[in-house]
């Protein structure tokens, strides 16, 4: 208790310098803090908008993540009807899951023949109202400031789809789908559109699909150009309700969501419909092992020939981006760290010096090295332990602030700017460890000169001058 | 309270054939040669000499703040060369208290707090420090100074709390470095009649390093020092 108050009042004896050194561990907590939060808000934005794209975890038949692409036939999943349900009625799972549903996964050509234009797509065939579920998960609360337009498809309208909005620029869709900041297409090469044009519009006329030209309020089409699991050419139409901003230019491109029971039609034809993967969301990320072990167990015991890939293998660069962020994290941490620990070694150190009359009086009263040692390292404890506190207090306040200023940002691998903010919310863990960090550094950093005052001999410290 | 060992009629420092030397710079300077000689108990005894005699090594070494390089030295009967640092700090910490020529408080600390200081170095229960510390302000006449800081006082009261500290634990020895120096002649008499009334009232052992002929006079014993040998030895 004594040493406390020695200490306390040793701190207030110099009060700049004390300041000075409060001041300097608070601007490294803040650092660190705000560093740590925003870190926290990127790796949750990440981590959402893969989650709501692709669910936590995917269901696929063994070899499709491989191989799959090229044979979606055989490699898609048989009954995946009764894999949903039996992923949805399962004890375990049930509670925790938020959505399960089949997806149908496909390449091909989309052609617009009002402009001759025709482009390689990327589609993917999901339930409408599931996928719209999907997109609204936001454990993080990261995406409140989002506005979520609806997708504009219909559980009951198998002819509707969306498109990236890169696709649909491409494919002349800018002014029927009322896309804003769309160049105006500049008149194309007639000949060799009209050749591949031409190609695409007898196969949809011999599929019996009515290609019309959009006109007046009718939705635009595209004709989707696809080979069947035999081997054959397919084409269907698809009426695309909007643009859909995909955030990654190369998936804007190339994006293309229709009805599940479009794009079985367009792969499988006539055989058998299948699903190319499952798409499991469940409603907390911290789930995810657990219910990977059990869905893998589900799938051993009903002898079902599956594999599960989670959200970060699905989209490697979470895994790239959330890395990134962490090691500058942490080095940032550890240069701040570097920084209190110099300035508390240099405060300690000159009040060693100053106090040396009074540590060689207080070792010739009795006190031990030890009990001077303890002197200099509580107050450089309390220091740390001040001016972390400070530190965590004016960070919280300091994200308040951004976080109602309207920021913007446009994060790594995002086509736009989106909302910044410091992720305060249950980051209770992120300023406990700053604060135990600082704590540490500041004490381990006062250990250095307590050692060096405990070290003097008593008649050399009373000569002190 | 004192071990009962430390107050028969045995000397309360012996030194025998004790020698210390310095480094000073990479030369040897050899600050006491092969003293030998001893302090009675309860007494007022000085240690006096000119500048750099030896005297203030002397003291350090009977204080047990400094070790000979040569020779034994017992201090209250103990042999303070076979004790490690911590065990020689905490036979500080029971029998040996210092009073400074610059008083040494600590500038933090009330006087009351300074005073009481000594007895939590020793474990003493808190009600007991606090009567004791009352008690100790009370006999140096600053009973009601005990919340001001060293800042706050005069150097006579300064040194008065310093005597307060040095006797509130009961040591068997104090010693006081020239610890009339830095006051007033008027201040120095006060200071000194209070060391010899509580000398008196204590029975405990007081070893001065002076030359300040007002405080010589009232030794009970004295040792000259020069050159680091002992020239004479008067009672």
């Amino acid at each position: 208790m004594m040493t406390l108050k020695i200490a306390f009042r040793n701190i207030l004896r110099n009060r700049r310098r004390s300041m000075m050194t409060l001041l300097a561990i608070a601007v490294g907590a803040v650092g660190i803090v705000l560093f740590g939060e925003f870190v926290r808000f990127v790796t949750a934005g990440l981590e959402t908008s893969a989650v709501d794209k692709v669910g936590h975890l995917t269901v696929f038949r063994r070899g499709y993540f491989a191989f799959g692409a090229g044979n979606p036939a055989e490699f898609g999943i048989d009954d995946y009807a009764g894999v949903v349900r039996a992923i949805r009625e399962d004890p375990v799972l049930a509670p925790r899951l938020n959505v399960v549903t089949p997806i149908v996964s496909l390449a091909g050509i989309a052609g617009n023949f009002d402009v001759d234009a025709s482009k390689t797509f990327l589609g993917t065939g999901v339930v409408p109202s599931e996928r719209d579920r999907l997109s609204r998960w936001d454990e993080h609360g990261v995406s409140r400031r989002r506005v979520l337009r609806e997708s504009g498809l219909r559980d009951d309208d198998e002819a509707r789809g969306i498109v990236g909005v890169g696709l649909a620029r491409v494919l002349g869709l800018c002014e029927r789908l009322r896309i804003g900041d769309c160049p105006a297409r500049p008149a194309a090469p007639r000949a060799t559109g009209a050749r591949l044009d031409g190609a695409l519009a007898g196969l949809a006329q011999a599929d019996g699909v009515a290609v019309a030209a959009a006109k007046g309020n009718e939705p635009p089409r595209l004709d989707l150009l696809a080979a069947t699991a035999g081997g054959a050419p397919n084409v269907v139409s698809l009426a695309v309700s909007r643009a859909e901003p995909q955030g990654v230019r190369e998936l804007d491109d190339n994006f293309v969501a229709m009805h599940i029971n479009l794009a079985q039609k367009l792969v499988y034809g006539r055989s058998e419909p299948k699903a190319t993967g499952i798409v499991v969301q469940l409603r907390h990320t911290g789930d995810l092992a657990m219910a990977r072990a059990r869905l893998g167990a589900l799938f051993a015991e009903r002898h079902l020939d599956l594999e599960l890939r989670d959200f970060a293998e699905l989209q490697p660069f979470y895994k790239q981006a959330v890395g990134m962020f962490r090691a500058i994290f942490a080095f940032i941490s550890l240069i701040m760290s570097v920084i209190v620990l110099f300035t508390v070694v240099n405060t300690m150190g000159m009040s060693v010096m100053e106090r040396t009359t009074e540590i060689g009086s207080a070792r010739a009263m009795g006190v031990r090295r030890s009990g001077i040692r303890r002197l200099f390292v509580v107050e450089g404890a309390i220091l740390g332990a001040i001016g972390a506190t400070i530190g965590a207090a004016l960070a919280q306040a300091i994200a308040t602030a951004v976080n109602h200023a309207g920021m913007t940002w446009t994060p790594p691998g995002q086509a736009a700017p989106i909302p910044l903010e410091i992720l305060t919310a249950g980051s209770t863990g992120l300023v406990l460890r700053v604060w135990l960090a600082l704590l540490v550094a500041a004490t381990l950093a006062a250990l250095i000169p307590a050692n060096r005052g405990a070290r003097l001999p008593v008649v050399d410290a009373l000569r002190h001058v | 309270m004192q071990d009962e060992t430390l107050f028969d009629s045995a000397p309360v420092v012996r030194f025998d054939r004790i020698t210390k030397t310095y480094d000073d710079g990479g030369l040897e300077v050899e600050a006491v040669r092969g003293v030998s000689f001893a302090i009675a108990p309860r007494r007022f005894t000085m240690i006096v000499g000119p500048s750099g005699s030896g005297k203030t090594t002397l003291l350090n070494l009977i204080g047990c703040i400094d070790r000979p390089t040569a020779g034994r030295l017992e201090v209250c009967g103990q042999d303070v060369g076979a004790l490690g640092d911590d065990d020689l700090t905490d036979f500080r910490a029971r029998h040996v208290a210092f009073v400074f020529q610059s008083f040494n408080l600590f500038p933090v600390l009330t006087a009351y707090e300074n005073v009481e200081y000594p007895l939590l170095l020793l474990g003493v229960s808190a009600g007991e420090r606090r009567s004791r510390a009352a008690a100790m302000l009370d006999a140096v006449g600053l009973a009601a100074y005990g919340h001001h800081r060293p800042n706050q006082l005069s150097g006579g009261q300064k040194q008065r709390v310093a005597i307060a500290r040095a006797l509130v634990k009961h040591p068997a020895l104090v010693l006081a470095d020239e610890p009339t120096a830095n006051l007033d002649t008027h201040t120095g008499a006060e200071i000194i009649a209070l060391m010899r009334r509580v000398q008196d009232e204590q029975a405990v052992s007081f070893v001065f390093s002076t030359h300040d002929p007002q405080l010589m006079s009232h030794a009970d014993e004295t040792f000259a020092i020069r050159d680091g040998l002992l020239v004479e030895a008067r009672s």
